[in-house]
């Protein structure tokens, strides 16, 4: 059996996994459920890389070209006889790259999760769930059609729905999980409806077929319909980058990620940093060649939303004091980098397409690290508030390390892993949108004062922390996975991204301009420089700032109402303006027509059901009326 | 080979079993033997119609028979199956014998209850195997009367009136359909026989007077806009066995209806009132959800989900293509599985906390985490999750609707993906908050979680969404060659609908 042929076995473990331990392992062998779990991901995991060698080295084509494969590809569900889903397996540059990014990071968040969930009542339940959802973002990964891609797109949602609310007797981790849900469900609305538009235009769903159908001179010819003068293709590219913009937090759908933080840590680490929230990405580099080559306006939308995202998150990063909240909105800000890089692409520059992924690839291991470590700090200060904490690098020496590896490499400072990722972006915006790019330089000062912000507030200043049953540092499994993500987000930069992925397969030499790289690296030392003497130790100059930008801040803090908005309109008006009548209309209206009928039907019987008296003379004087009137209606017809 | 008057005959026979014994524990051991047997044969009904098909067999029904009723009226009690009736068949066994656990401490008159709910299911199988019209509309009567008892004298709240509108409703829709079986009686060559129907084809002016008729008629029994009122009242009055039936099985009756008689029998009529139709079934999915947004009670938001989720088998339906159709039919499996299961759910809470209102449960997946789960997997199946049942049937609804073409059509295929959202909502504020949450009270802590039976109907009906939803070419296996041979028929009306207005 050839590596490729044991890709299938990459979702199938963990789904194994998944059955194993949450119908049997549950009740008969809880306290192994996190070992074996683990077990499960570090062979999946290890199955990740050695496909990937064979994909990227061994088995590299002799004209330098990576192809699609299509390892398995089965009809699931038939709808017509050339319309089905199917569920297969494909590996391509960046499927493979994915199988390698979702397996190890989840095995370092399994390995964590052994130690920081230990003693937690539903242990084996929580591993259960992380297999669950590994299982259905390694199956959205591998999706060789748009379909199956949409199936394990909602699977994820759900177990990222079961994790957000793990502690589900807790009302706000309830509140969150229900809003994650709801929130990305309703952006999915809007790719399935982008499926269907693709699926009956390019009488396809698998993506080769797809981009074949749709990019070819006959394909053009199905393209041609518009619906309000837009053509139907580029309605149906930006439904589905709705979709993708809804997993992905996007502006505006952006509102569920900070509540998801409600979850565990781990499952923060997982889903909010590396794997879920990348899936519009994702998705939109999957479908990138007919974003690009079918000229649609759609892929600018994905350059403007990325773009803002990544600027608006991180303003609110920078008020911010919930240290996970913190993170998540520069998990925001990262993928609205990614997902510009995508967009400032077109016919002739498609650096973005490698940048983005590249970023995608270094930002997995640096932000999950970050969350990890997060994590040891929250078990040792039992507070996710950053005011609460104070000089811990004295009592968390590897997590301050591996920490602060974190923030220098999402800050962009040479020679770690975000620095080459985040250049390859700003060169690739550079050459076709140059205001994108000067809002990316400003975004990356942004990026580099919070998450020093963060790192200052937590290990130093002077304050006295009370550490409560403070046992040390946390064991071997909570520091294992930081180190070895600590060490790849210092390596991962060296990696020669444009030799293995580009949009067209073809590999190309990465280039580097020392020169352009300093503006980039001098905005996020500026950065860092204001981090420093505002947060490094205690003084009143944090606050004076923020009295000074009074307005701006408040509005910042409160991340620009858009929460306040959505519910106003949720439970305003969409309740009131809508449910409500609906609810009224049927039980006055509809069923009132029913209940009068039924009603007139009473009555009219009553009225004439003293006809029925049973006295004689009445029964006779109707016989003789109606004699009567029978014969004068026969007078009148005859006459 | 197989004979199917087995089908009707043990149904009966377990009714007579239930008149001579006496007292709970034998009654229900007497119909659990019933609906086990029929849940057997179902299953081999199911493989040996494959084996049919295997063998080359073509026919449109097989396993057809025929005996003389009333034969001066060319009257017939005749029955066959197709694709379509096996899967309807399959689904009345699992949610009787589920209807059976669940109500396994039925102490009030356990008798007569079992009683009745067995000729329901007697009239339910006999249904689904008529051939001829008459029989049809004979099975379809026997499977209304024992509702009402069952709400008027198990039911709950304001049972008595809602027994009535639910009877008297539902009797409405069926002299509808007698009206509309008179009109293709006499105009389709004096005839009752479904099967002769290829043959004979009824004037398209007549077809024009008697389709609303019929489709309106079986229409109330599926829950039609603006005739679904009997389905909230009804539901939530009904015991918990009845709710499961009459939503799992009764308002498939009507579905099952629309498609086989109206629409089968009189496709250009279909074809001319196809947007009528759609509009009807659009409003039915989007104006039930959002009502349903609004219940205060779980029985209610089942009910009214109902409304919402049967509005996709009218849809799938109107569509009038093959890819909708078996969408239609692949819901109204799914629906009649989730929503039997989900009235289970809701029944097994009730019995603890003796309350249905939302406000007033928290903590049930603390308190009983087995109900608290089925209750989740009803509500995720609700809202189509991949996996389960729910997400085939509406995938394969709405990519019919969508490939129908028609600006209109994929409007109304537009506003039913955007139920699914509203579904989301409804479902999660349920279970949120009755399932999820803080332990309400001290009491709680005493529920006891479900028993065997209560988890044998949950793992029974489970095991149908989940086989449903993981394997859909199982059922689409069967159901598909079904509707093809519908389909020949029902695109021949397109044409000539076609040719006549022109």
């Amino acid at each position: 059996m050839n590596a490729f042929d044991l890709s299938i076995w990459i979702p199938i473990l963990p789904f194994a996994g998944f059955l194993l331990i949450g119908l049997i392992g549950k009740k008969y062998f809880p306290s192994i459920s996190g070992w074996l779990a683990t077990l499960f991901m570090g062979v999946a995991a290890a199955l990740s890389i050695y496909v990937a060698i064979d994909y990227f080295f061994l088995s590299a084509p002799s004209d330098g070209h990576y192809i699609a494969q299509e390892i398995i590809n089965i009809p699931w569900l038939q709808f017509t006889d050339s319309l089905s889903i199917n569920m297969g397996v494909m590996l391509d540059p960046i499927s493979v790259m994915m199988l390698v990014v979702v397996t190890f990071v989840s095995l370092m968040v399994h390995l964590y999760s052994t130690g920081y969930m230990h003693g937690e009542k539903r242990y084996a339940t929580f591993f259960a769930y992380l297999q669950l959802f590994t299982f259905s973002m390694l199956g959205l990964v591998l999706s060789s059609n748009l379909f199956q891609i949409y199936i394990f797109w909602e699977l994820v949602g759900v177990s990222s729905f079961l994790l957000i609310g793990f502690y589900f007797d807790k009302p706000s981790a309830v509140a969150a999980s229900k809003k994650a849900f709801i929130v990305t469900r309703f952006a999915d609305l809007f790719f399935l409806i982008g499926i269907l538009i693709v699926g009956v235009t390019g009488d396809s769903f698998d993506f080769n077929t797809i981009i074949i159908n749709l990019t070819s001179p006959e394909g053009a010819g199905k393209l041609s319909a518009t619906f309000l003068g837009v053509s139907i293709i580029t309605w149906a590219l930006t439904l589905i980058f709705i979709g993708g913009a809804g997993k992905s937090a996007m502006f505006p759908l952006h509102i569920w990620l900070p509540d998801a933080m409600e979850g565990p840590t781990p499952v923060s680490a997982l889903i909010h940093a590396a794997t879920m929230v990348v899936a519009g990405v994702y998705l939109v580099a999957r479908l990138f060649p007919v974003f690009i080559l079918t000229g649609s306006g759609a892929i600018e939308i994905v350059a403007y939303i990325g773009i803002f995202s990544a600027l608006f998150a991180a303003v609110i990063a920078c008020t911010q004091t919930d240290i996970k909240r913190v993170l998540a909105y520069s998990t925001m800000s990262q993928i609205g980098y990614m997902m510009f890089a995508l967009g400032v692409s077109n016919m002739h520059h498609t650096d973005g397409f490698t940048a983005s992924m590249f970023h995608l690839f270094t930002h997995a291991f640096f932000k999950s690290l970050l969350f990890l470590g997060a994590g040891v700090v929250i078990h040792a200060v039992h507070s996710n508030d950053m005011r609460d904490m104070g000089a811990l690098r004295k009592y968390l020496p590897v997590t301050h390390l591996t920490f602060l590896i974190g923030c220098l490499a999402i800050a962009g400072v040479p020679p770690f892993a975000g620095f080459f990722s985040k250049e390859s972006i700003l060169h690739a915006a550079y050459a076709t949108h140059p205001d994108i790019f000067y809002l990316a330089l400003i975004t990356s000062g942004l990026t580099a004062f919070y998450m020093f912000r963060l790192y200052f507030s937590i290990f130093w200043g002077q304050k006295e922390i009370h550490l409560h049953h403070f046992h040390g540092e946390a064991g071997w499994s909570m520091k294992l996975p930081l180190i070895m993500l600590g060490t790849l987000s210092v390596i991962t930069g060296f990696v020669p991204f444009a030799e293995y992925i580009t949009a067209d397969g073809i590999p190309h030499l990465a280039e580097t301009d020392i020169m352009f790289s300093i503006a980039p690296v001098l905005m996020g030392l500026t950065g860092i420089g204001i981090a420093m003497i505002m947060y490094k130790s205690a003084n009143a100059l944090p606050d004076r700032v923020a009295s000074a930008g009074k307005s701006v801040y408040r509005w910042a803090y409160h991340k620009f109402y858009i929460d306040e908005l959505y519910i106003f309109i949720t439970k305003k008006v969409i309740f009131n303006l809508i449910g409500r009548p609906a609810a009224w209309i049927d039980r006055t209206i509809v069923d009132g027509t029913m209940n009068l009928i039924a009603l007139m039907t009473t009555e009219i019987s009553d009225s004439v059901k003293g006809m029925q008296s049973g006295k004689v003379q009445g029964y006779a004087m109707y016989f003789f009326a109606g004699v009567i009137g029978l014969g004068l209606l026969c007078l009148y017809i005859w006459l | 080979m197989m004979n199917l008057n087995i089908l009707v005959a043990i149904p009966i026979l377990t009714a007579f079993g239930l008149i001579a014994v006496k007292g709970l524990s034998r009654t229900r051991i007497v119909a659990f033997t019933g609906a086990c047997i029929q849940l057997i044969l179902s299953v081999f009904l199911f493989f040996a119609y494959q084996a049919e098909q295997h063998k080359g067999n073509t026919d449109q029904y097989v396993f057809t028979q025929q005996y003389d009723w009333f034969p001066t009226l060319g009257i017939h009690y005749q029955v066959g199956v197709d694709g379509i009736s096996v899967a309807m068949i399959l689904l009345t066994a699992f949610v009787v014998l589920a209807g059976v656990l669940v109500s396994w401490k039925q102490e009030k008159w356990s008798k007569e209850f079992f009683l009745l709910l067995t000729l329901l299911s007697a009239g339910a199988y006999g249904y689904f195997i008529a051939t001829d019209l008459f029989t049809l509309f004979f099975f379809l009567e026997v499977a209304v009367i024992p509702k009402f008892l069952l709400i008027g004298i198990w039911g709950s709240g304001k049972k008595e009136y809602a027994a009535m509108k639910l009877a008297l409703m539902l009797m409405g829709g069926s002299a509808l359909v007698f009206v509309g079986l008179i009109g293709t009686y006499f105009w389709g060559g004096y005839s009752f026989d479904m099967q002769a129907a290829d043959t004979i084809q009824m004037p398209v002016d007549k077809q024009m007077i008697f389709f609303p008729f019929l489709f309106a008629g079986f229409g109330i029994f599926t829950a039609m806009f603006p005739f679904h009122t009997w389905v909230p009242d009804g539901h939530s009055s009904a015991p918990t066995a009845a709710s499961m039936f009459l939503a799992g099985i009764s308002m498939k009756l009507g579905g099952y209806g629309c498609l086989r008689a109206a629409v089968f029998l009189m496709p250009e009529a279909a074809h001319a009132y196809q947007g009528a139709i759609i509009t009807v079934a659009a409003i039915a999915i989007i104006y039930g959800a959002f009502a349903t947004l609004m219940q205060t009670d779980l029985k209610y938001i089942n009910a009214y989900s109902s409304v919402s989720h049967c509005g996709f088998v009218l849809l799938g339906i109107g569509m009038l293509n093959e890819t909708a159709i078996n969408g239609a039919v692949l819901q109204m499996v799914s629906h009649g599985l989730m929503t039997a299961l989900f009235f289970a759910a809701i029944g097994m809470v009730y019995e603890r906390t003796h309350t249905r209102m939302v406000k007033d449960i928290s903590g049930m997946l603390k308190a009983t985490p087995f109900i608290g789960t089925v209750f989740i997997l009803a509500g995720l199946c609700s809202l189509g999750l991949p996996g389960m049942s729910g997400f085939v049937a509406e995938m394969t609804v709405f990519m019919g609707g969508w490939q129908a073409g028609d600006a209109l059509y994929q409007f109304a295929t537009i506003l039913a993906c955007a139920s699914i959202v509203v579904t989301a909502v409804y479902i999660l504020r349920a279970a949120g908050k009755t399932m999820m949450g803080p332990i309400l009270h001290s009491e709680y802590s005493l529920f006891k979680d479900a028993g065997w039976n209560e988890r044998g109907a949950a793992f029974l009906l489970l095991a149908g969404i989940f086989i449903m939803g993981l394997a859909p070419f199982v059922l689409t296996n069967i159901i598909y060659p079904g509707t093809a041979d519908m389909m020949q028929r029902i695109t021949e009306g397109s044409i000539s609908t076609f040719e006549l207005l022109k």
